[in-house]
């Protein structure tokens, strides 16, 4: 009786969670694997053709699958690169208790809050071929040969997608880097120092070791963010010029909206999952490797 | 002691430190400045006189255009509504849940955290195509609900995680006596750990509030009811719109924003904690 009462109460308390966790993510996960071997318009019942849209994926190029594939490495690549060593940079330094250090902090934290919808038109404001302000400063200067439609060139239009997109979530990586840096025990920053440590060599050899797995985190949540991106390209480029820009997630869309073709959608939703689990445990195990 | 002191007055290095600072935070409100600024003037301010300068005249007719014929009341209060419906329902969720699987003794109670966890790495992208279609076949596009439930679900997994560091802290002692007084399991939750968990609400609330208020995927892939618009696609729209004139975006954008940074301004060190609580637990 005791004990029926017992699983009577997990089963309630479980309902909510388990109902939205597994009819929102689990099942349609199910679902998306299943369909993804299926040429399926949405509608009809659709044929089976097994792998079929898995190779099509990789072969036919006016999918772009593997342009937006590359694209959405190269970003990773600058989020990796560039953002996580500066973000890295601005931990440490405020990390040494210097003064207004919460004022910076709090600063370089605020584009995080800012949806990327706002953030990207905001960018395209600053992009504007026409009236914008970097044309403008550019002809400010006397540059004006180096001017560009920023957005909407071939050359330049990948670009400006990754500096916005950089630039938005250094505080964020920063956050979490600080949280890693003032953690560490302030005996072992002042006896090193002590020793005759200088100031760098203490975060090289004493900080950054310590605040290795939240390094961790950040490079998965870095390479993971990039192939997911969405929002930035959507309000951008829309994918564009010729599709240059396109990204997995954009794809994806444009599967279900201009071609209607749900089965290659619901592969490139498989296809999502499987690299950013891979890259989650390869990064793991890479940084399992070097301890 | 003094030896630290003088290594720390290099002056020349501590001067370049505090530029390189002030320059990345100058870049960083520059931005906001600009919206800010650009909201309230005309296009002949924006395009030509006065780039980044503050308004000559301040033109406050750009927020009635944008509220008004850019309906942007109506897409912030469908924000509010699904935002707080959204963490509502995930936060009870994930509460009862995690009184589920770290307060009564069962089996799998372990197995089915971790599976819960599952959704830190799924991405939102991976459920897309299923649901759209399932909505759509049910008429279930368009509504509140389209947006309250996907949110909420994807929203749980972070807030267990967040809300099992806290009930942790939670002596088991307190409840253990509370069932010995014979409070069964739910007048145990509900009357003992429940109001213990404020400040975990708080905690996940900053979370799930800004991954809900500025969600774009979902919102522009399942709403295109102008009824039903929350603002970043409201913003899309408008900005389609209204390509000639920048004063009522600029508007609209503040409008979006200008509630995150209210807030920011006076519980920065609290969004800040959720966040922090939110990755290095992950």
């Amino acid at each position: 009786m005791k004990k029926l009462k017992k699983g009577f109460a997990i089963f309630i308390f479980l309902l909510p969670g388990l109902f939205l966790f597994v009819s929102i993510l689990i099942a349609p996960i199910a679902v998306s694997v299943y369909r993804s071997l299926y040429d399926w318009n949405g509608f009809s019942e659709g044929t089976f053709i097994g792998f079929g849209n898995y190779i099509e994926l990789f072969t036919n190029g006016s999918i772009k699958f593997m342009t937006a594939l590359k694209n959405s490495l190269i970003l990773a690549f600058f989020s990796v690169f560039v953002q996580l060593p500066f973000a890295l940079l601005l931990a440490l330094l405020l990390g040494r208790g210097i003064k207004r250090e919460k004022t910076f902090l709090s600063i370089f934290f605020m584009p995080v809050l800012i949806s990327t919808v706002v953030i990207g038109q905001l960018w395209l404001k600053i992009y504007n071929p026409d009236y914008g302000l970097l044309n403008r400063f550019l002809d400010f200067v006397h540059l004006g040969a180096w001017k560009h439609t920023w957005v909407g060139e071939v050359g330049t239009a990948l670009g400006s997608v990754i500096v916005p997109t950089i630039w938005q979530y250094v505080g964020y990586h920063m956050l979490l880097m600080y949280a890693g840096v003032k953690g560490v025990d302030i005996d072992l920053r002042e006896a090193a120092m002590l020793d005759g440590a200088t100031k760098w060599q203490v975060d090289r050899y004493i900080v950054i070791p310590i605040i290795k797995p939240i390094i961790r985190v950040s490079v998965i949540f870095a390479v993971t963010g990039s192939l997911k991106t969405y929002d930035l390209v959507r309000i951008l480029t829309e994918g564009g010029p010729f599709q240059t820009t396109e990204v997995p997630s954009t794809l994806l869309e444009n599967m279900l909206f201009l071609r209607n073709r749900y089965g290659m959608g619901s592969t490139i939703s498989v296809m999502l999952i499987i690299l950013c689990f891979a890259f989650a445990l390869a990064i793991t195990a890479a940084f399992k490797e070097k301890d | 002691m003094e030896s630290i002191t003088q290594k720390e007055s290099k002056p020349a290095a501590k001067v370049g430190i505090y530029i390189f600072l002030s320059i990345w935070a100058l870049i960083n409100i520059f931005p906001i400045y600009f919206m800010f600024t650009f909201s309230l003037k005309s296009n002949d301010e924006i395009f030509g006189k006065n780039i980044i300068g503050l308004p000559a005249k301040w033109l406050w007719s750009n927020y009635a255009t944008a509220m008004k014929t850019g309906n942007m009341w109506l897409y912030f209060l469908n924000s509010i509504i699904v935002t707080v419906a959204a963490i509502a329902i995930s936060l009870m969720a994930a509460m009862m849940a995690t009184y589920a699987m770290t307060r009564i003794k069962w089996k799998f109670s372990k197995i089915t955290n971790a599976f819960f966890m599952l959704g830190l790495t799924i991405p939102i992208q991976a459920s897309i195509v299923p649901v759209y279609v399932i909505l759509s076949r049910a008429h279930w596009l368009n509504k509140y609900s389209t947006l309250i439930i996907p949110y909420a679900a994807f929203a749980l997994s972070m807030a267990i995680l967040i809300c099992t560091g806290f009930m942790a802290e939670i002596p088991s002692a307190l409840d253990e006596a509370a069932r010995i007084d014979g409070c069964g399991y739910f007048g145990t939750f509900f009357r003992i750990v429940l109001p213990l968990m404020k400040p975990a609400v708080s905690t996940v609330g900053v979370y799930s509030y800004l991954q809900c208020w500025n969600e774009f995927m979902f919102a522009n892939v399942f709403i295109s009811d102008k009824a039903h618009k929350t603002l970043p696609v409201g913003i899309k729209a408008l900005s389609g719109q209204h390509t000639t004139e920048w004063g009522p975006i600029g508007a609209a954008l503040v409008i979006a924003t200008f509630p995150t940074l209210i807030a920011y301004l006076f519980l920065s060190r609290k969004i800040q904690a959720s966040f922090i609580a939110g990755a290095v637990k992950g």
